[in-house]
């Protein structure tokens, strides 16, 4: 089962024969990634020059990439500038899971992104995010693959590094993953804290989760209090987290677009308070966020 | 990407928004000369900084004065004399911190009769995914304390961006701010002009603090801040004209240039990371461990020999660095190939202080098995927490 990808699960890739796109689609198919081909507007109809790549098919539109590939989900490579017309695009041809890993898109363009989403056939995780991995299924992203190991722990995080820390950790506890979904370090994005874990407590085969935030915006303090609401009606399940910036100063953009304290919001001590309210145990350094989990799973 | 209040008031003019006239100066002369075009009996002079604050702050040199960022001047050589005294000089406010920043440029112009202070900003709204207007009738305040103190006192209200800005949405502010007669058609253009500005220059954050209706009952922008998305600068080759780099901190111009992303912090660790999440919680494990990171540094996806060569450029070039942490999670970018990196770049640069690097990720026994065979001074941690207190320890026994 696991979450968003599983085996069936047949990706495009939009921008496929840009350098990212190239390098990463290769990437994901020695993972065993089944990917359908690929859309660059003007190169329908062509031959990547990629010989790794040449048996893929090249479309000008999404539409027709998906009608004729029966692709499910989208992976995005295409630049700031044209990346959100490309999700939109995907949207349009009612792509079920699109996933942007395009960093720097501006974010009036993803607040037209985020008004075309609702109401939609889509989802979009992303942009500026490492992707979604299910172990020995479907790798869609950038994420490293020979780090994961199938097994029960879902992941979502903010951040690509602490995503791979999370995954290395639980491989190395033994309890691997079941999907690792990183959602993006932009302020306006497709898909929250709170989608994942509700799909997590959907999932039969996700035991544990471990949820990663970081400072700016009120995501992870929202992702708290749905986690309460749910836990009175029985949906539970035990949980390790994170939150990078405490020592960050107010004001300052940390990286990511979306990693700043503003107004008094977004503060790393607000969301750790929030989150253990939702009796999420809080790892105080991310080198301890296994070992976290595992002591929760101990009881 | 932020501007300059002089700056800022020319972008609100070109979408009438009305505001105070005048201009910016470089030396008491100009001032002096803009001062004598001002028809108003009394001319502001404003020392222009990238900060807020300024009318409440004051200068650290005595020759300054003892009076604030912002002066009044009866005649031309009045403002002259002003902006002399100003020029310069280094004005500390509540947002600059103690350091304060060098006053380079002056605003003069025309005093507005001041009937009632208001409050208006335009910004993208996170929760909603939408440009939100904040508006409030305690204007020339810190807005996030009235927001903390008085929320009832604040109107927030987001626009959908399928219908646009719609009459409803100005009628709203109008009366929120009590506005009457006339002035509500003049906030209906404002506001119209103050959203075209935000979409059609992608800016983050516009804020008129404080918004002023006259004695004569007119609405003017009396101050103005803007800040524009970086991620759209490419777009707006106007806007990037308007930079100040002055105004910037130079290391963090230099990082930019070579795909880097780095802020200064105040403590004594310098910090190379890759991934954004990765380096704030190494920063956060240093604090931890009882130091204090000097930096932020995100090397990137990449970690290039030739991108961790200059990210060690930036960070020795921080006097207050007494040592280095490296924290690299190889995933894509194996760490056999970093490791080359960090020795490479380490043995091209003279590295005085302690070095800890920790490798994580993809072919990582060979990486520890490169910094361990290259003979230089590495110290090799074995995950984040051991990095954290070989570093911490290390400077420890240096000082």
């Amino acid at each position: 089962m696991a979450i968003l990808v599983d085996k069936s699960t047949i990706t495009i890739c939009q921008g496929l024969t840009g350098a990212q796109g190239t390098f990463h689609t290769k990437q994901a198919r020695s993972y065993g990634s089944k990917v359908g081909g690929g859309v660059t507007p003007g190169k329908g109809g062509s031959k990547h020059p990629d010989p790794e790549l040449a048996d893929l098919p090249l479309f000008n539109t999404v539409h027709e990439a998906k009608v004729k590939t029966g692709a499910t989900a989208t992976a995005i490579y295409v630049p700031p500038p044209f990346a959100a017309d490309a999700i939109l695009e995907a949207i349009d041809a009612e792509m079920p899971l699109i996933v942007c890993i395009t960093e720097g898109i501006p974010v009036l363009d993803m607040v037209k992104v985020k008004r075309a989403l609702s109401g939609s056939k889509s989802r979009l995780i992303g942009p500026n995010c490492p992707g979604v991995l299910t172990p020995n299924a479907c790798k869609i992203g950038i994420m490293p693959g020979s780090i994961f190991r199938k097994g029960t722990v879902g992941i979502v995080s903010r951040s690509g590094t602490l995503t791979y820390e999370a995954v290395k950790q639980t491989t190395d506890a033994g309890l691997g993953q079941s999907t690792a979904v990183g959602i993006g370090g932009d302020p306006v994005k497709g898909t929250e804290h709170i989608d994942v874990l509700d799909l997590f407590l959907s999932d039969p085969d996700t035991h544990s989760i471990i949820m990663i935030g970081e400072i700016g915006g009120s995501a992870e303090e929202e992702a708290a209090e749905y986690l309460i609401r749910e836990a009175k009606k029985g949906r539970k399940k035990p949980m390790a987290g994170f939150i990078a910036g405490v020592t960050a100063p107010p004001g300052r953009r940390m990286g990511h677009a979306g990693a700043i304290i503003s107004g008094g919001q977004g503060r790393a001590e607000d969301k750790v308070e929030a989150m253990r309210r939702a009796g999420i145990a809080i790892a105080d350094s991310p080198a301890s966020l296994g070992t976290t989990l595992t002591k929760v799973l101990k009881g | 990407m932020n501007i300059h209040e002089h700056q800022a008031k020319e972008l609100l003019r070109q979408y009438g928004v009305p505001t105070s006239g005048g201009g910016a100066a470089f030396t008491p002369e100009e001032a002096e000369k803009i001062a004598a075009g001002i028809q108003t009996e009394v001319r502001v002079v404003k020392a222009q900084i990238h900060a807020g604050g300024r009318g409440k702050g004051h200068f650290k040199e005595k020759e300054a004065g003892e009076k604030g960022g912002v002066r009044f001047a009866k005649t031309p050589a009045e403002a002259r004399d002003l902006a002399a005294q100003m020029l310069g000089k280094t004005l500390v406010t509540i947002q600059t911190g103690p350091a304060g920043r060098i006053v380079r440029r002056i605003y003069i112009s025309d005093a507005a009769n001041i009937g009632r202070e208001l409050y208006l900003s335009a910004l993208v709204d996170r929760a909603s995914s939408r440009v939100a207007f904040i508006a409030s009738t305690e204007g020339g305040m810190d807005i996030e304390k009235v927001a903390h103190d008085t929320p009832e006192k604040i109107l927030t209200l987001t626009v959908d961006p399928a219908s646009g800005l719609q009459p409803f949405h100005s009628r709203k502010i109008a009366f929120a701010l009590g506005l009457k007669g006339d002035q509500i058609k003049q906030c209906a253009k404002m506001i119209e002009g103050l959203y075209k500005l935000v979409l059609e220059k992608d800016l983050s954050l516009l804020e008129i603090n404080p918004l002023v209706v006259t004695k004569e009952g007119d609405l003017t922008a009396l101050d103005a801040k803007m800040s524009f998305d970086s991620n759209a600068l490419f777009r707006h080759p106007d806007i990037v004209a308007l930079r100040d780099e002055t105004e910037e901190d130079p290391m963090e111009i230099e990082a930019a240039k070579h795909e880097l992303s780095y802020v200064k912090l105040d403590g004594s660790i310098g910090c190379m990371v890759n991934g954004a999440g990765l380096a704030m919680a190494t920063m956060d494990i240093i604090k931890l461990y009882g130091a204090e990171p000097a930096n932020f540094l995100d090397v990137g996806g990449g970690a290039s020999k030739e991108k961790v060569k200059s990210a060690f450029q930036i960070i020795l070039s921080d006097p207050s660095v007494k040592g280095i942490l490296v924290n690299i999670f190889g995933g894509i970018m194996r760490c056999d190939i970093i490791a080359e990196g960090i020795v490479a770049a380490a043995r091209e640069m003279a590295i005085n202080v302690p070095l800890v690097v920790r490798l994580e990720g993809t072919n990582v026994e060979l990486g520890k098995e490169i910094l361990a065979k290259s003979g230089l001074k590495i110290v090799p941690a074995d995950d984040l927490a051991d990095a954290a207190a070989k570093i911490t320890s290390a400077i420890k026994t240096a000082a």
